[in-house]
């Protein structure tokens, strides 16, 4: 097992609905997108978005892309026009899930 | 085999102005789409049409045109659907009819898209029963009704097939959603029509439409393995290369910087998405699991036709209301400890403006370079040699929120060594539009079509 972060797996981009963002990973390769099916969850997501407090967190699967995409409600503290955050439209949140802590098998590690 | 080149050169108002000239002049392509209206734009266009009558469209969009000129005059066949009308689709399409005869180019006709503004309809269409609650919550707009600013359906291809069957070479709109500035040019050229027969090849316009609409997006724009070799100063604009049966590629003008490939493509594919097996716009519900992108060349991606996953009975109509004012301002903290220094400092700004009697519905600051970008979730790892400190507050009254501009100068003299940063003068005060998500029967909605 290797501790790495999760951008080692994946890649992805995030973006904005009204107050809600959406996380979108995308698998390397294969292998990757099993172990991220079975180990990424949307509570996990839920878990390490918590200090944003998102009302509720749902996992969608795009498997013909090797993608798992999470909506997070309510989580950009007003959105657009209304958030006070510097980045209003979860543009950046992409790049900290990324940043997760993850124990992965050597074998599914990007070459 | 008939195949329709379609791309975009502007991803939103505020986009590079060079790159519509750039794609234009160095796509082949049949079609430019320019996109410019966000969630939010309209109700500040909204608000301009209030002060002046002859403002509320997409005021860059004309100059645009101007430079575009010349290249329609060498590529008669281009035609351009931009949705820049905004609020004001006649006052841009009047605009663009002056530009086209001082280039010589009289002949051109402009089709103009209305019918997406429903706030004169607003009590009628309530009245008579369209609810427009929130989308998410369900709240009933009476809760808000007075401070609406701007409600706009989101139309679909339909109106801007119409305008290309009238002739028109520029076809300019209201609020249309985004894919369909794509999905339009497509079924012109391919005489698809809007019921079910060609249901699953508007799916597939739309799901080029959505990786095309966000410009530099799908061309290594935000891509995650871009690199310094990626040459995103020369950035070429997206170009979808649509077939007759819904198939696609997706490129680039040759020479031009960025990349398309799989990654590039696959990031845009879920970008803003919420559940990408039904991706719902007006013409179409479209499958975005459906379809399987293939790197065929370099800076190419084919893209599979699209299934579709129903049709849509409603327009999704975007509401903004007033929700008071808010101002952000920053400044730089350096030295040891310039992180926690500088949330200090903030709470300081906040304190002696409490002590004068000025309060905020909210506030935030953060320390900019320690980890406050996403707070609680990144930590930065070791200690920043300086931050910025940003601090914004939101208020119903539009004094407390002026009176905070003016009280971070002083921070310069009567607050911690190393603050500096002040040169940029008071930061100003905007006016705080709220966004109103609701759904409208489709038969309650009328898009009209006129050729200029």
């Amino acid at each position: 097992m290797a501790s790495v972060p999760l951008s080692r797996i994946a890649h992805g981009r995030s973006g904005d609905k009204g107050n809600h963002a959406n996380v979108a990973l995308i698998a390397y390769s294969d292998a990757g997108f099993e172990w991220l099916k079975q180990h990424l969850t949307a509570d996990t997501v839920a878990k390490y978005f918590q200090p944003l407090g998102p009302k509720r967190v749902e996992r969608f699967e795009a498997a013909n892309v090797r993608g798992l995409n999470f909506m997070l409600s309510d989580v950009l503290a007003g959105g657009a026009s209304r958030s006070l955050r510097t980045d209003t439209q979860g543009k950046t949140l992409a790049l900290a899930l990324l940043q997760m802590k993850v124990e992965v098998p050597e074998a599914i590690l990007k070459t | 085999m008939k195949r329709v080149r379609i791309g975009n050169g502007c991803g939103f108002w505020g986009d590079n102005l060079d790159a519509p000239i750039r794609l234009a002049s160095a796509g082949r392509l049949d079609c430019l789409t320019l996109e410019y209206l966000a969630e939010l734009t309209m109700s500040i266009l909204a608000v301009q049409r209030q002060k002046a009558p002859s403002a509320g469209y997409a005021s860059d969009s004309p100059a645009v045109l101007g430079r575009l000129a010349p290249i329609l005059r060498e590529q008669p066949n281009l035609r351009i659907v931009t949705n820049a009308g905004g609020m004001n689709p006649r006052r841009c399409a009047e605009k663009a009819r002056s530009i086209l005869e001082e280039h010589g180019l009289a002949k051109r006709k402009i089709g103009i898209v209305s019918g997406d503004d429903l706030m004169p309809r607003l009590k009628e269409l309530l009245a008579a029963g369209h609810t427009l609650n929130h989308m998410d919550g369900g709240e009933p707009l009476a809760m808000i009704l007075d401070k609406v600013v701007s409600a706009n359906a989101y139309l679909g291809a339909e109106p801007i097939v119409q305008s290309l069957e009238r002739g028109a070479n520029v076809v300019i709109t209201g609020r249309v959603a985004d894919a369909s500035l794509t999905v339009g040019p497509a079924a012109f050229e391919f005489g698809w029509g809007f019921g079910s027969a060609d249901l699953n090849r508007l799916a597939s316009a739309t799901v080029a439409g959505h990786l095309i609409e966000c410009g530099a997006q799908a061309t290594g724009g935000l891509w995650m393995n871009a690199d310094f070799e990626t040459r995103l100063a020369q950035v070429g604009y997206p170009i979808a290369e649509m077939s007759e049966d819904g198939s696609f590629t997706i490129t680039k003008p040759e020479g031009s910087g960025g990349a398309v490939n799989f990654e590039t493509v696959s990031e845009q594919l879920l970008y803003e998405v919420a559940d990408p097996a039904k991706y719902y716009t007006p013409d179409v519900i479209a499958d975005f699991t459906s379809v399987t992108l293939t790197e065929s060349a370099k800076d190419v991606v084919a893209v599979t036709a699209a299934r579709a996953n129903g049709n849509p009975d409603s327009y999704k109509v975007s509401i903004a209301y007033r929700d008071g004012y808010m101002s952000a301002g920053t400044l730089v903290i350096a030295g040891p400890n310039a992180a926690d220094k500088a949330r200090r400092s903030g709470a300081i700004i906040l304190e002696k403006l409490r002590q004068a009697g000025v309060w905020f519905a909210e506030s935030h600051i953060e320390a900019l370079g320690a980890g406050n970008c996403v707070p609680g979730v990144v930590a930065s790892t070791g200690e920043p040699a300086e931050v910025v400190l940003r601090i914004a507050v939101r208020d119903a009254n539009r004094n407390h929120v002026e009176r905070f501009t003016k009280e971070l100068a002083p921070m310069v003299t009567s607050g911690f060594a190393g603050t500096t940063g002040y040169t940029t003068g008071r930061p100003p005060v905007r006016e705080v539009f709220a966004y109103w998500p609701a759904l409208i029967a489709k038969s309650a909605v009328t898009a009209a079509v006129e050729i200029l």
